[in-house]
């Protein structure tokens, strides 16, 4: 039997500075662009609306923002065993001659963000895409990586982080389970 | 072999899908499985038609890179296959459509056999099409691709029943409690047989209209009533869907003349006055104009037969789909 450790790695307090810190760093260097948060489904969305709230209130402008889905453009719908269910993709706004702002909740092999871009390149042509993670677990499958982080953890491949939005599943909290044979 | 599912955070997947790799009949799937296949068009309608600001330039996704989609019509068919086809180049998968006239079948090659030979050059998906009811069902019991009903006979069309209920649904909201009125030639129609099925499960009423000839006995089930007079079944109806005259279907007569036919059952401004205000106005094509519908109906605000037209191609890209996920 797989005993199952789970350790807190952020509570409701630690998500809010981590987040605080990512919103006020895209709000300093980014101030004079023509932003747009698109968040990746699923915890990706409640996400980029905090980075957004963030932004609105430092630079007293409001950005536009968007959902992505990414199911349509997984490399492995050969492979995998439950279907996935196509979930909504939102953008409303054109993209092109915007700095856009991918928006996930974890960062690990990379596959989701590389199906992100290309989902993203399909709507238009982007000014620029930049990259906002709340954990960042290391493993990466591609060469990609993000812009702005709230932590970076030292993981093994089997472990799960698991990220909890109040929006979405009642509280706030990171935790990693790891797996242990 | 979990590994792969794990990349995508498979917490946040709801493992949900269809029961079967075929789509043969609406009578067969369940309220969920209609709910998943609505919903997922839902997206899939995104891919190709923009919303408010935001037009994606490029028009499909790759979901079905590799896959390949066969069309193979035993009877004519502009609409229906064309739409499977833009639904299938729309999820990038290949599109390889058979002309029946001038294959093998012409020279003594069973159906089954046809199928088998596609399947030895590794077809995923088969669009079938045939003048007898049971042709699918047939084949997806002897085959090991995924068998799309695209008519039967007089049995069924699924996916015309199922972009019905999408358009009535993104029109509505809400598809339980609307009364659709099915004008026309009932019996030989295998769009008002899905249409039945699919929309009585949801919740809705479907009241039949057309002369009795051609409105046949035995379709009274729960949430299906049966009219003869169309003025007096208008008052109740929130969408009325005209069925073409199917003439090349019928063998004796069935009424006196297209006239007569026209004159009590034909759609024209006057009898639509009779309807809600917020009535709709369906027809799965090809429209006659001047017999089952005016052009002023045709083409006026309440039709929404072009709308009908687009939600197929995001319904079958839908069933395309979620039928590759069975594969």
């Amino acid at each position: 039997m797989n005993i199952k450790k789970q350790v807190t790695l952020l509570d409701k307090i630690g998500m809010e500075k981590a987040i605080g810190k990512i919103g006020a760093d895209i709000s300093k260097r980014l101030l004079n662009e023509n932003i747009a948060f698109v968040g990746i489904q699923t915890r990706g969305v409640p996400f980029a609306k905090r980075l957004s709230e963030i932004y609105s209130a430092q630079t007293n402008k409001t950005p536009a923002m968007g959902r992505l889905d990414i199911t349509l453009y997984r490399d492995d719908l050969n492979q995998v065993l439950d279907w996935p269910v196509v979930k909504e993709s939102e953008i409303d706004f054109k993209v092109e001659g915007k700095t856009i702002i991918l928006v996930d909740d974890v960062l690990f092999t990379g596959r989701t963000v590389r199906a992100a871009l290309n989902a993203l390149s399909d709507y238009g042509r982007p000014k620029c895409v930049k990259l906002a993670v709340l954990v960042d677990r290391g493993h990466r499958e591609l060469p990609i990586e993000a812009n702005y982080f709230g932590m970076k953890i030292e993981t093994s491949p089997l472990d799960y982080v698991s990220v909890l939005f109040n929006e979405t599943d009642g509280k706030d909290e990171v935790k990693i389970i790891e797996q242990n044979i | 072999m979990n590994k792969t599912s794990d990349n995508f955070n498979s917490s946040s997947i709801q493992s949900s899908a269809l029961n079967s790799r075929h789509l043969i009949a609406l009578e067969k799937l369940t309220c969920k499985e209609i709910e998943l296949i609505l919903e997922t068009a839902r997206e899939m309608k995104k891919v190709f038609i923009a919303s408010k600001e935001g037009t994606r330039s490029v028009k499909k996704v790759p979901a079905l890179q590799g896959r390949t989609v066969v069309m193979l019509f035993f009877e004519p068919s502009t609409r229906t296959r064309n739409s499977f086809e833009l639904a299938a180049k729309r999820l990038s998968a290949d599109v390889v459509s058979i002309a029946v006239s001038v294959s093998s079948t012409t020279k003594g090659e069973s159906i089954i056999d046809t199928v088998r030979n596609l399947e030895a050059m590794a077809c995923d998906i088969i669009v079938v099409r045939h003048k007898s009811s049971g042709v699918p069902e047939l084949l997806s019991h002897k085959v090991r691709s995924a068998i799309v009903n695209a008519g039967d006979g007089a049995h069924e069309h699924p996916s015309q029943g199922l972009l019905d209920i999408f358009t009535l649904k993104e029109r509505f909201g809400s598809i339980e409690g609307l009364n659709l009125l099915i004008v026309g030639d009932i019996l030989h129609s295998r769009v008002a047989r899905s249409d039945i099925w699919g929309l009585t499960k949801l919740g809705a009423k479907v009241t039949l209209v057309g002369p009795p000839t051609l409105v046949p006995q035995g379709l009274e089930m729960p949430g299906v009533e049966i009219q003869y007079d169309l003025d007096s079944a208008l008052p109740s109806a929130d969408a009325v869907m005209l069925l073409r005259i199917q003439q090349e279907r019928m063998e004796s007569t069935f009424f006196p003349s297209l006239r007569e036919y026209s004159h009590r059952y034909g759609l024209n401004k006057k009898r639509l006055s009779l309807a809600k205000k917020h009535c709709v106005v369906l027809h799965p094509g090809p429209i006659n104009r001047g017999v089952e519908i005016d052009s002023e109906i045709a083409d006026g605000p309440r039709s929404v037969i072009l709308d009908q037209v687009t939600n197929g191609v995001a319904v079958r890209m839908s069933i395309l789909y979620l039928l590759a996920g069975k594969l």
